[in-house]
């Protein structure tokens, strides 16, 4: 019975259907907006699901000399990550009980998981386009992930090192969120920059790069292994912010009105994403390891600093 | 009409294949993609990677060189899928017949299979979103 009350919580309401349904939403509200920036029309709402429907009904072609079974096992891994981290955020914040010691740092490593598929993706698909792609997005994630981590100490030093997504979160309840004191916010701040490489959105999808690796690592697949990636893209658009709404802005309520003030502060973390994204040219590489390693890691660490003296 | 097909017609991901054409055509594709046509609204966007395609959008004459890199394409893109020649050069070679750089009686459709053919020199943007539709419409 228990077992089957998890699979539950992780097939239907936390985990992959919720996500992908928000997530797909949240990409349509993407790209609509910025269509709107450019004074265009945008897609209908349903467009990231008709999206995966057609994908799903497609051929899926294996390029010759691609290692077969990491090219088709990989989009996988990236799914199952985002959809365990989500179902982890989501049933702590709903029953503080469920919560365990440490879940904050598996979390911090699922959420690695959809850019390590896709480095695996493109290095299986025997392709020189995607390997480049490959390579960038694991320098990528070296540069990212320093700042991201600082800046998830923040809020685990000011819960007086609790390091459980309900201890953060009570810790939140009772003294205000974290985002509100300064360490808290710069912290924020660190979070949405490392969010948007994370996102592998503008200016950070140098792995992707559509107009000189036209797709990067996913450029070989097609069909249903294409779609699963789409998806992971969508849900991780869904996921990141809401694992920056738990840790620095007091989490996600789930009850009457406090539903409004929880999508408000999600709407508002994607409307910054569209916003970053829609204003900004990509970088080349070895600038945004300069960016991340030179000013951002070091704001983290004032943050950090800061945090430890109590501000 | 099943869910397959309904969806495939929500969202077109287009492959633009340039062989030899005058890139009058490929500016009027462009044109598709602004404000003032945006055919995002149709979910129609144009896409790197002929794997990730539904529609191969062919412009310009295929001559020699050309001929086995339509075909090779054509081949990767994975089923179902659409070939949709744009302009009277890709349509029936226009003024191009007869040249030496072309082979005799092989326009594009003999080549591989077309789905639509939009004429015009170039064709108007208008042109090109009235074919599209029709080819929806089949």
């Amino acid at each position: 019975m228990k077992f089957f009350v998890y699979m539950m919580e992780f097939i239907i309401f936390p985990g992959f259907l919720f996500t992908a349904t928000v997530g797909l939403l949240a990409s349509w509200v993407d790209r609509k907006v910025t269509a709107r920036i450019q004074y265009r029309m945008g897609p209908p709402w349903y467009q990231g699901f008709a999206d995966i429907v057609k994908l799903l009904g497609k051929e899926t072609l294996l390029p010759s000399g691609a290692s077969k079974h990491f090219f088709l096992f990989a989009p996988l891994l990236g799914l199952a990550g985002v959809t365990l981290v989500s179902s982890f955020l989501w049933i702590a914040n709903i029953d503080g009980n469920k919560s365990f010691v440490g879940d904050i740092v598996v979390a911090l490593y699922l959420l690695t998981l959809p850019a390590i598929s896709l480095i695996l993706a493109g290095f299986a698909s025997n392709n020189p386009v995607a390997s480049i792609g490959s390579s960038r997005e694991i320098k990528l994630v070296l540069s990212y992930e320093l700042p991201f981590i600082l800046a998830i100490v923040v809020p685990i030093i000011k819960s007086g090192g609790s390091i459980s997504i309900n201890g953060i979160l009570s810790n939140q309840a009772a003294n205000g969120m974290t985002a509100s004191s300064l360490s808290g916010f710069i912290a924020l701040l660190v979070g949405i920059l490392c969010m948007q490489a994370k996102l592998g959105l503008v200016p950070f999808d140098i792995s992707e790069a559509e107009t000189e690796l036209t797709g990067g690592p996913i450029i070989d697949y097609s069909g249903a292994p294409l779609a699963v990636f789409k998806l992971t893209k969508a849900m991780l658009l869904f996921t990141v912010p809401v694992f920056l709404i738990v840790v620095f802005m007091g989490g996600i309520a789930v009850s009457g009105i406090s539903i409004l003030w929880s999508t408000l502060k999600y709407v508002m973390l994607l409307v910054i994403i569209i916003l970053i994204r829609n204003t900004n040219p990509r970088l080349r590489i070895d600038q945004a390891l300069r960016f991340f390693w030179g000013p951002v890691t070091g704001l983290a660490v004032v943050a950090v600093v800061l945090a430890l003296f109590g501000l | 009409m099943s869910l397959k097909v309904k969806a495939l017609k929500k969202s077109l991901w287009v492959f633009h294949l340039s062989t030899a054409s005058c890139n009058n055509c490929d500016i009027e594709i462009l044109d598709l993609l602004t404000p003032r046509h945006d055919v995002e609204r149709f979910g129609i966007v144009l896409v790197g990677s002929i794997k990730h395609a539904d529609v191969l959008l062919v412009t310009g004459i295929v001559n020699k060189k050309c001929k086995p890199i339509v075909k090779k394409l054509y081949d990767q893109m994975p089923k179902p899928g659409f070939v949709v020649a744009v302009g009277t050069c890709s349509a029936g070679r226009g003024m191009f017949e007869n040249t030496y750089m072309v082979d005799e009686h092989e326009p594009l459709d003999k080549v591989i299979p077309v789905d639509a053919y939009i004429p015009g020199c170039p064709p108007k943007p208008e042109a090109i979103i009235d074919g599209i539709v029709k080819l929806l419409k089949k």
